[in-house]
């Protein structure tokens, strides 16, 4: 599958672009150029590249110019300068009839308020997009647009009408429909605002299932941090037309490039966006299933320690062994190793919570091979939680 | 002093007759005898049989009141002896229908994209309106003679423009996300006309069809002034001769006309919205 690139990209509304153009390149701003021309810039000088089968998140509040700089790249907004390519191909420069092969193609997109169709069945709004391709038959048509509307989970719905179905389960429609003619991109627009919030995040889920599934790349828009941050592998966030930050959730949290983009983050409820991997440290020093009672009484009496973590071999994790348990005993170390309670990297720091409060422990953090990858201390969940930096 | 705007329109109307003559001359043949044509073979069917065909049609396309409606009023029709009026004056509403149509829905469809056709088609469509019926009847017989033909032309010119008004209205109303839709899987512009703009336009030009044959009922009554036969004529005889029983007879039958005409073609655009019962 082929990368998008965007290079320069502007889009100026009114009667006279260029002119707004020279304005720009003079370095005017957006509003100078509104002042004296009466042009509106939509999208003010916009670079980035959206890799091959990613989730690419276009954030920002009502007009920022997201859902503009959405339409440029499939042209529904022509651009005023600047390029869209797609691997080697430069949308841009498409002909009539080449875009219309692209976007038949390449692209397909869902938008804000379902746009369906009301006189048409669930089916026939789903076949919609493929009617228009000339290469394929009545039956394939209608075969490729049930195994979209199955994927969605609407099977057994083809017969009703749009306006018989739920917000969310027209939306999966919008979904079906744009899966249907089995595009390279998806272009959503965001599909989910309109959505109230339970529903809203049973469809991120979903889409995400279906990410996994399907070898997509999906460009979503949305002025919902927390979808975005819950969606995208890499997010950009727009304000006046300009992209201000392009990174990864981790990124964008952690590394906030100017005050707009902190201000944004400082609202978002980190608990449900940190993982283990990112709050866990690595331990001072871990003890090995050979180390003999004194060795261990020795490196916990040097780091300070109440109990340590065991592994065997280079990090495959044990369990705890604790100090008391440790001053009378004869026994091998082995038989002194406690089961405790471990995390998975993945698992946020909402979820965490519960194992951390009864804990006097640190929290070890485990993949499925059981190696241990770190330790979650409590102090650092909770400077975490406030928001410090390190 | 006076402006001599009359006298132009006036000499318009000559120039045209003096170089078009052999245009108008076919049409007014063609049209004449398609009328003439179908209105003989309306008449060689029993009338029973057609009374019933029409009322099959309005229970089809309405429900069963209005076929019952038809059933009786066209009884009432046939009793009071004036079937072949009804006969003629159907013919004609029909065929102008069909011409308004064939003529407004495609400059609707036309105007709702081009403002600037949009702008100068406006006042023209305001002017078709509102200029006093008869006036049209003027010119009709220059062009076409008396009888049936400048009958038909000139109901045409009056009923055509709420086919156009109406068919631009829905085109416009058509939301712009749907056009989006259409834009985003790669539709052509006709296809974008007959997949989207269309079929979401159709209540608003089924409004549109039903007002153009309101419209021109009510001018084939006028239009019995330049010899149109049917019950429009059978009105003006009333007049003539002072004779109020046969005019009230033949204003009843243009009444039940056009509530047959009326029901079945209103109910078409509810049922078009959505094939389900």
């Amino acid at each position: 599958m082929e990368k998008i690139q965007v290079k320069n990209l502007v889009k100026i509304f009114g009667d006279n672009p260029k002119r707004g153009l020279k304005l720009l390149k003079k370095g005017y701003t957006k509003d100078e150029i509104l002042a004296e021309t009466g042009l509106t810039v939509g999208v003010n000088n916009v670079s980035f590249d959206i890799n091959a089968n990613e989730i690419f998140v276009i954030m920002g509040l009502s007009g920022s110019g997201k859902s503009t700089l959405l339409r440029c790249l499939n042209r529904l907004i022509e651009p005023t300068s600047g390029e869209v390519m797609l691997g080697d191909s430069n949308i841009t420069s498409l002909d009539k009839k080449e875009l219309r092969d692209v976007r038949k193609h390449k692209f397909g997109m869902v938008f804000q308020n379902f746009a369906l169709f009301p006189q048409r069945t669930i089916l026939e709004n789903t076949e919609f997009g493929l009617e228009v391709h000339d290469d394929i038959t009545e039956e394939n048509r209608k075969e490729k647009s049930l195994d979209a509307l199955e994927k969605v989970g609407l099977k057994g719905w083809e017969d009703k009408y749009p306006d018989e179905l739920s917000g969310g389960m027209q939306q999966r429609v919008g979904l079906a429909r744009a899966l249907a003619v089995d595009p390279d991109i998806l272009l959503m627009d965001e599909p989910f605002s309109a959505l109230d919030p339970l529903i809203k995040r049973e469809m991120q889920d979903q889409l995400l299932d279906l990410y996994e599934e399907l070898n997509k790349t999906i460009v979503f828009i949305t002025h919902d941090l927390d979808e975005a941050l819950k969606l995208g592998d890499r997010i950009a966030i727009m304000k006046d037309g300009e992209v201000v930050q392009v990174g990864t959730a981790e990124e964008i949290l952690t590394d906030a490039k100017n005050d707009y983009v902190r201000e944004f983050v400082q609202n978002v409820n980190r608990s449900q966006i940190l993982t283990a991997e990112d709050i866990m440290i690595k331990p001072e020093e871990l003890l090995y299933e050979n180390d003999g009672i004194k060795t261990a009484k020795y490196k916990m009496k040097r780091n300070g320690l109440s109990s340590m973590f065991a592994v065997k071999g280079k990090r495959k994790y044990r369990g705890i062994i604790r100090l008391e348990n440790l001053i009378d005993s004869k026994k091998d170390i082995k038989d002194l190793i406690e089961n405790t309670k471990t995390a998975k990297p993945d698992e946020t720091l909402d979820e965490l919570f519960k194992d951390m409060a009864d804990l006097d422990v640190p929290l070890p953090v485990v993949d499925k091979d059981n190696n241990l990858l770190g330790i979650i201390v409590k102090g650092t969940v909770l400077s975490n939680l406030a928001g410090e930096d390190d | 002093m006076e402006l001599p705007i009359g006298e132009s329109v006036e000499s318009f109307i000559q120039f045209l007759l003096s170089n078009f003559e052999p245009i108008f001359d076919g049409i007014a043949n063609i049209l004449g005898g398609f009328m003439e044509g179908t209105g003989d073979f309306l008449l060689m069917i029993p009338p029973l049989f057609f009374i019933i065909l029409l009322s099959v049609i309005a229970w089809f396309l309405a429900n069963k009141k209005v076929a019952l409606f038809t059933v009786i009023s066209l009884f009432l029709i046939f009793g009071m002896g004036l079937w072949q009026s009804f006969v003629k004056t159907f013919v004609l509403v029909i065929v102008a229908t069909l011409i308004s149509l064939i003529i407004g829905i495609p400059i609707g469809v036309l105007i709702s994209k081009r403002k600037r056709l949009d702008r100068i088609a406006t006042p023209i469509l305001d002017f078709m309106q509102t200029m006093p019926p008869f006036v049209y009847l003027i010119p009709a017989v220059m062009f076409f003679g008396i009888g049936d033909v400048p009958g038909v032309i000139s109901t045409v010119v009056f009923s055509m423009p709420p086919a156009i008004r109406l068919t631009k209205l829905g085109l416009k109303q058509v939301p712009e996300e749907l056009e989006e839709v259409g834009d985003s899987f790669g539709l052509t512009p006709f296809q974008m006309l007959y997949k989207i703009k269309l079929p979401l336009a159709l209540p608003s030009i089924m409004a549109g069809i039903n007002q153009t044959i309101m419209m021109s009922l009510s001018m084939v009554v006028v239009a019995s002034m330049i010899g149109t036969k049917g019950l429009g004529s059978d009105v003006l005889n009333g007049i003539q001769r002072n004779d109020i029983g046969i005019g009230f007879e033949a204003g009843l039958s243009v009444v039940i006309l056009a509530i047959i005409l009326d029901r079945i073609t209103s109910s078409l655009g509810t049922i078009t919205q959505r094939k389900k019962a």
